[in-house]
């Protein structure tokens, strides 16, 4: 019995001595719960996500993975009867506020989606659109961006002859890669990609993953995956969620060599899920 | 009693014998010729005969009214050229009887156009309204008011458009009442739940990921509703005009009761004017059949049937481009 407590605290101990992160945190989450209607998806969880790494966030459909992601910029208030208590809180803001402008807020956090969602117009089109939303207008500035956009997501070279050609004529992976690059375009300090690659070939698969890493070096990336080689590969802290709350969020090294809580084995080592 | 059940029996002892695989595999999954036992040929027959009336109604139509709409050109030697070019229609006169029907082709075509330039903008915008904007409580009160629309008779649009709208063109705005502007007014009304439907089918057949994609770069709802919703469902937003147009064109009785029956080419809207449809039903009747009168009114009536047709093909091209 007492050895049981002590073990437990000694856990929580390490829990919190290693999250304690080296990096400065971008987003501080304070006992968010969210709710569809009467039902209660995620439970009052807290985390600090570091600014410029990657954060993975996995477990089991239905744990509240992609649901707390899509609060982070808002999207869950499309859904009807969705609502969100507690804060994040972003540069001292909780975004979470009554009065927060989300179409301001939604340029600078982006979200790339599971399936690619190219608009039906040119590849050049589909960059630009939300920049001409934001007020940019000049051509060169626009023809600027829509080249260093692209270059970031890695698809230059494979689209620079056919820019004006129609999206749609993309293979998924590069239809995915220029849903990032559309992203990258509004200049966001935080991208929140929800199964990027799960939609994808293995081949794709490989270029969004190193695409996602080189993104690392400017923006503050939060993924949700089912691919627990993709969130050991790519990820620098990993959050395992289970029937809407956090059962272990650490270093990524950490949750996949060592993890303190018997279920995160469990999960990651293919036992349930 | 025995004959009867015996066959019945050994059909289903039959099927239990294939399910059980205790019959060889030859009897088991070899085509039989016994097709008529399991009702597939009757089946078959059944539903190749309702496609053969189908068509074949539509073909002897299309072939009735050819034959019959090219007689006055043919047996009675009304000129083509005068019949779409000219704007005198004096049929009755004995001595020199005059068939210009331009007047009629003008009238379809501007009540035809008018109605949709008043019911296209009111269709698609209702449509957004009830995708977009007010997707729970828009679409609760908006779908009945349609389908109650599509309910209403023809001829109590006339009748409304006859006592009501009217009288209040002539006292409000001016001209006999009887004009254009109300044929329009009535037609467009008729359109509109054709417009409306086919354009809320539009949009909200469009995927979710598109809009998310949209919201999620920042875009405003009216951004997102403008520059990705409306492009992405614009052929089918063409074709839900089309469609209404096509019924405007055909439509007859509630013009006929508002629209005044002249046979000017209107030069303003609150003038009095007449369709190629109000002058077919107006004087099918008192004109002998066979006469040459009566023969105009069936060229008329192919001109009707072409224009169908050149309808039903800008709505198949419309739907060919609709891959994206």
């Amino acid at each position: 019995m007492v050895t049981a407590f002590m073990e437990k605290t000694t856990e929580n101990q390490a829990v919190q001595s290693s999250s304690q992160s080296h990096k400065e945190s971008i987003l501080k989450v304070n006992n968010l719960e969210i709710f569809y209607g009467e039902k209660r998806a995620v439970n009052g969880i807290s985390m600090d996500i570091e600014k410029k790494s990657i954060t993975a966030l996995i477990g089991p459909s239905g744990c509240g993975k992609s649901t707390f992601l899509r609060s982070i910029n808002r999207m869950n208030d499309l859904i009807p009867g969705a609502r969100a208590e507690g804060e994040i809180i972003y540069e001292d803001l909780n975004i979470l506020s009554e009065q927060i402008n989300v179409v301001a807020l939604r340029k600078e956090i982006g979200m790339v989606f599971q399936k690619p969602n190219p608009f039906p117009k040119s590849i050049y089109e589909n960059i630009t659109h939300a920049l001409k939303f934001a007020g940019i207008k000049k051509k060169s500035k626009l023809d600027e961006i829509v080249e260093e956009s692209l270059k970031k997501a890695a698809l230059w070279e494979e689209v620079k002859d056919r820019l004006h050609k129609s999206a749609l004529s993309l293979s998924g992976g590069q239809q995915q890669r220029l849903c990032i690059a559309r992203t990258i375009a509004m200049k966001p300090t935080v991208m929140l990609l929800d199964e990027p690659s799960s939609a994808l070939d293995p081949i794709s698969n490989a270029k969004v993953e190193d695409l996602i890493v080189d993104l690392k070096q400017e923006y503050s990336i939060i993924i949700v995956t089912h691919n627990m080689q993709q969130a050991s590969r790519i990820s620098d802290k990993t959050a395992f969620f289970l029937s809407g709350d956090i059962i272990e969020y650490d270093y990524t090294e950490k949750i996949f060599t060592n993890p303190a809580v018997k279920k995160t084995e469990e999960y990651i080592s293919g036992r349930f899920g | 009693m025995h004959q009867c059940i015996y066959p019945i029996m050994t059909y289903f002892r039959g099927v239990w014998c294939i399910m059980e695989k205790l019959v060889p595999a030859k009897d088991r999954l070899l085509k039989s010729n016994k097709n008529w036992l399991d009702g597939e040929l009757r089946g078959k027959i059944l539903v190749i005969l309702c496609a053969v009336i189908m068509i074949s109604a539509t073909i002897s139509i299309t072939i009735f009214l050819g034959t019959k709409g090219l007689q006055s050109f043919i047996k009675n030697g009304v000129s083509l050229i005068e019949f779409i070019t000219s704007t005198q229609w004096n049929p009755t006169n004995q001595a020199k009887p005059e068939y210009g029907a331009l007047p009629f082709i003008f009238g379809s075509f501007a009540v035809t156009f008018l109605a949709a330039i008043v019911a296209a903008p009111l269709g698609i915008g209702g449509a957004i309204f009830m995708t977009e904007i007010a997707p729970s409580w828009g679409k609760k009160i908006l779908q009945p008011v349609i389908e109650l629309l599509v309910g209403i008779p023809s001829v109590v649009y006339g009748f409304i458009g006859l006592t009501v709208l009217v009288p209040f063109i002539r006292e409000q705005v001016g001209g006999l009442g009887f004009s254009l502007l109300s044929g329009t007014i009535v037609l467009s009304i008729m359109i509109l739940p054709t417009v409306t439907t086919i354009a809320t089918d539009a949009m909200s057949s469009l995927s979710k990921n598109l809009r998310e994609g949209s919201y999620a770069l920042g875009a405003t709802r009216w951004q997102t509703i403008r520059k990705v919703l409306i492009p992405a469902a614009l052929p089918t937003l063409l074709t839900a005009i089309v469609l209404g147009m096509a019924r405007a064109f055909g439509e007859a009785l509630a013009v006929q009761m508002v629209i005044g029956n002249v046979r000017d080419i209107p030069t303003s809207i609150l003038d009095a004017s007449a369709t190629l449809t109000t002058i077919i039903t107006l004087n099918m009747g008192h004109t002998t059949y066979g006469s040459v009168e009566n023969n105009t009114l069936w060229s008329m009536g192919l001109i009707l049937l072409i224009m169908s047709f050149a309808f039903i093909l800008l709505i198949r091209y419309l739907s060919s481009r609709r891959k994206m």
